[in-house]
């Protein structure tokens, strides 16, 4: 089905493909990830601890029923201050079917990029190994970096998944 | 009006499958000098029912190799032909052969008929090769084949005379048709295969009338092994649900529980006669909720022996392909386990049996050099321990080489201390990638490892235990909890954090006295009626910060598990209930000393403690007891 | 008024098909699994046809024809047995427990409403 009239206002967008991403702050830097990963966005609340595990695995919570981890990425990257108060903020993804919450310092904008906009990462002076970097991106005169967070979410890295494990699925 | 057949299809690949399966066991198990005749019965009937279905729904593949099955089926039932071993194996080879047959019809593939061909070849073989070398005999074995092809036209026929038969028709209503039909001339082979026995209705009903008696106290043939064996069949009234049905019922009567607790939990907090009420009434529906999941978990629920019937047939093959007298004996195949269970337990048990086969039970000569019988034993057993299943393998062969597993275990670099324990030697061959067969053979070699065997059951939530003594043999005990999604638990406090304990694991709470507490070689001891039972902290475990650093201002609950018995030190005893679990590894991963977690009435999420892993926390006491 | 058939077979695919064919043909169908289930059923009902396979676990047709033929209900009701073949031996056998008639495996739908049609209109 064509519709002519729509093509042609929405023509300067569809040439270069533009993606979404949700804008978020950890410390003093400003990242952004895939919109379509996000679940939702929620307050900081209390989780149930896990011990053993890394610290910056601040442990689980109940999401209507799913047990999911939260992540604190300012921990594990050592970016900024790993605070708790009633501003701190916690994006919600699903990545590959898994839920998993990261915290972060704020959340900005949703903003759109195309391809054309968005430079290749640098190798040095950012926190994140340039694996999970998609690349680095201006907006409104702020240097954004890009996180490839499906990449992030699932690396030995942040061992949130046990790669040896055969089972994945609630029976 | 035209049917439609392809909509039965589904349920024939089913019933026949099931068919196939329980021709396979019948055969197997069949006594050769002495067959008893009601299995005969049954495998015919088996044979016979696949080529029926597969007759009227055009699985022609299916139906002309069934038939002469069929045919030397009946014939072996009547006692006209004797089923040696050869016989035996012909017939399960041809099962296996109608397998992929089957396969093909419902994968729509393109049919071998060579095979086909080949499998009727064998059979009439079989066939011919009985009936002494008479050539009119061996005619009549082919003959059989061509008499029973015309007897398709004759497909039907009424035995009624016409005359009688009209007759009849006149004095019951709805019968009129007969008085118009040409066709009752009972020996004529064009009828379109049925007739009529017409005598019957015009003289016989008066007969039957004087023999009633004994007909009345017909009983059905064979009735005790019949209903038995018809038990797979189904000879109560059964159902067939889809699977995704139960499984819906499954996760509904899991989030009953959760509402329910969550009720309790509000009903708790209104005071005053209204809060009684209300208390009685949710006591109720506490009640109600975990008999509904009673009933929706045994649904679920089926026998073992759907998993263990397989491996008659692979001990035998397998056996004689390794050139080995094994005698495998089968036993608890009634117990219950959930079937997500079932079908994640067949390839760490395949993997076992073979282990077991391959490496554990030597050959005749080296057993009769050895001492023992020729014939090694392998016992395959499921029982219900409390609440546990336990399945069990156990061979009588030559046991776990200490020397090589450590020896192999140092090679690969893992931690292993200068004289360890039996007991802690066996669990180093679930390391991943560990192997100490010389070569890996494909039986067991292939591509799963011990390691993948040891995930698995933990994934169900079970561990395995292994005893093993050199020259006499190894056991290998899989326990599994009962049911997967709910357990009866204790909830414990320790630090600002509830964790739940399962029931079936505690034996008793108390609190303890001082002079209950010892200490020895920084390890701390609770006398408990005589015996000093080694201590846990639940904080030191789980990082929190309890309440009370010394056992007696808190409560310790004593555990026991598989191997150990120990005393867990928490805060307080928070109360019991039924708990829902829920798998970390969903959206997380495996946590040691975790078997899962459960959301609390009030929405949070408490860890669910794995006592065996908790129990191997407790450094082994020297004759500290007694 | 409507006929009434009980169907008699081990199979449940075989079951299916004919009720579903004789349900096209406006007939009212019950099902039973094996002879026992059958015999137990036409103590509390009647029909008006009666379609049995022979081979069944429990109770074989032939035996549960003899036990119908002996109940005062069943004595002239129409009785099918479903056969493997239609030699001598199988027809005097089936005559002699009391059957109307027999039809060979594997029958196909037109089939088996012709003769039921011929047997019940």
């Amino acid at each position: 089905m064509i519709n002519n009239d729509a093509q042609k206002s929405d023509h300067s967008n569809k040439i270069e493909e533009e993606e979404e991403f949700l804008s978020f702050v950890l410390g003093d830097e400003n990242y952004a990830l895939d919109i379509m990963s996000v679940k939702e966005i929620r307050g900081y609340e209390s989780v149930t601890k896990i011990a053993n595990a890394p610290t910056f695995v601040k442990g689980v919570l109940n999401l209507r029923g799913d047990i999911v981890p939260i992540v604190d990425l300012r921990m594990k990257f050592n970016i900024g201050q790993a605070t708790y108060d009633e501003f701190t903020i916690v994006i919600m993804l699903n990545v590959n079917d898994r839920i998993v919450g990261v915290v972060v310092d704020a959340v900005s904008d949703v903003v759109k990029l195309s391809a054309k906009e968005i430079l290749p990462p640098p190798e040095f002076g950012v926190s994140f190994d340039s694996l999970f970097l998609r690349g680095l991106a201006t907006v409104e005169d702020k240097m954004v970096i890009l996180v490839n967070i499906a990449a992030l979410i699932g690396s030995d890295e942040l061992g949130l998944i046990d790669l040896n494990n055969t089972a994945g699925q609630e029976l | 009006m035209s049917v439609e057949m392809s909509q039965f299809h589904q349920v024939f690949f089913e019933e026949t499958q099931e068919h196939l399966q329980q021709l396979e066991q019948l055969l197997m198990a069949l006594n050769i000098s002495e067959p008893d005749s009601e299995d005969l019965n049954s495998i015919f009937r088996a044979a016979h029912s696949i080529k029926g279905g597969s007759g009227i729904f055009g699985f022609n593949a299916l139906a002309d190799v069934t038939h002469i099955m069929e045919n030397l089926l009946d014939k072996a039932r009547k006692g006209e032909f004797s089923l040696s071993i050869h016989a035996v194996d012909v017939l399960l080879s041809t099962t296996d052969t109608l397998g992929e047959i089957l396969n093909s019809y419902r994968n729509e593939l393109e049919i071998d008929w060579l095979k086909v061909t080949q499998a009727q070849g064998t059979l009439n073989e079989l066939l011919a090769d009985q009936i002494a070398g008479d050539a009119d005999a061996a005619d009549q074995g082919f003959g059989l084949f061509s008499e029973s092809k015309a007897n398709e036209s004759e497909a039907f026929g009424f035995f009624n005379e016409p005359d009688a038969l009209a007759e009849q028709a006149k004095s019951e209503d709805g019968f009129g048709l007969f008085v118009a039909e040409p066709i009752a001339r009972p020996n004529d082979t064009t009828d379109p295969g049925f007739g009529l026995f017409d005598e019957l209705l015009s003289e016989s009903a008066v007969e039957l009338m004087t023999p009633a008696p004994s007909v009345a106290m017909i009983r059905p043939s064979g009735a005790p092994a019949d209903v038995k064996k018809a038990a797979s069949t189904g000879s109560e009234t059964t159902l067939r649900v889809e699977i995704t049905k139960i499984d819906s019922l499954v996760n509904l009567s899991g989030e009953l529980v959760i509402t329910q607790s969550i009720l309790a939990v509000i009903g708790a907090e209104v005071a005053g006669e209204l809060g009684e009420r209300l208390q009685t009434a949710l006591l109720e529906l506490e009640r109600n909720t975990r008999e509904v999941q009673d009933a929706v978990m045994s649904v679920r629920m089926l026998p073992v022996s759907s998993v263990f019937n397989r491996f008659p047939r692979m001990v035998r093959d397998l056996a004689s392909k390794l050139d080995k007298k094994v005698d495998l004996i089968v036993e608890g195949g009634a117990t219950e386990i959930d079937k997500g269970m079932i079908e994640r337990l067949v390839d760490p048990l395949t993997h076992l049996v073979r282990n077991s086969l391959d490496h554990g039970i030597e050959t005749a000569q080296q057993r009769l050099d050895l001492g023992k019988s020729e014939i090694g034993k392998l016992l395959l057993k499921a029982e219900q321990k409390g609440g546990n299943i336990v399945i069990s393998i156990s061979d009588d062969g030559a046991g776990l080489n200490r020397e090589k597993i450590l020896s192999k275990a140092r090679q690969s670099g893992l931690d292993v201390a200068d004289s360890p324990a039996d007991e802690d030697v066996w669990p180093l061959i679930f390391a991943a990638g560990f192997s100490t067969a010389t070569e890996v053979t494909d039986i067991s070699g292939r591509g799963v490892g011990m390691d993948v065997v040891r995930r698995n059951i933990e994934a169900l939530g079970g561990h395995v235990v292994i005893e093993s003594k050199a020259g006499e043999g190894s056991i290998f005990r899989i326990q599994l909890p009962l049911t997967l999604a709910i357990v009866d638990g204790m909830c414990v406090s320790v630090g600002q954090q509830v964790f739940v304990l399962p029931l079936v694991h505690i034996v008793e709470s108390i609190q303890p006295s001082l002079d209950q507490l010892k200490t020895l070689s920084n390890q701390q001891l609770l006398k408990v009626r005589g015996e000093y039972l080694p201590l846990l902290n639940l904080y030191q475990l789980m990082d929190q910060k309890p309440a009370h650093l010394t056992p007696d201002k808190g409560i310790v609950v004593l555990i026991e598990t598989s191997k150990k018995r120990f005393g867990l030190c928490v805060d307080a005893l928070v109360g019991q209930q039924q708990v829902v679990i829920k798998s970390l590894e969903r959206h997380y991963r495996r946590v040691s000393g975790v078997s899962g977690a459960t959301i609390m009435g009030d929405g949070s999420v408490a860890l669910i403690l794995d006592a065996e892993s908790l129990a191997l926390q407790v450094k082994t006491l020297d004759g500290v007891n007694k | 008024m409507t006929k009434h058939i009980l169907i008699v077979d081990d199979s449940a695919s075989i079951r299916q098909m004919v009720e579903v064919t004789l349900k096209s043909a406006n007939y009212q169908v019950t099902l039973a699994q094996d002879g026992q289930d059958a015999l137990d059923k036409c103590k509390v009902q009647r029909f008006d046809f009666v379609l049995t396979d022979q081979n069944m676990p429990r109770m074989d047709g032939l035996t549960l024809i003899k036990s119908l033929r002996a109940m005062s209900a069943f004595s002239k009701t129409p009785i099918i047995v479903l056969t493997t073949e239609a030699s001598d031996d199988m027809k005097s056998r089936g005559k002699a427990a009391g059957a109307t008639g027999w039809m060979v495996k594997p029958f196909d739908p037109k089939k088996l409403l012709d003769i039921t049609s011929r047997v019940i209109g």
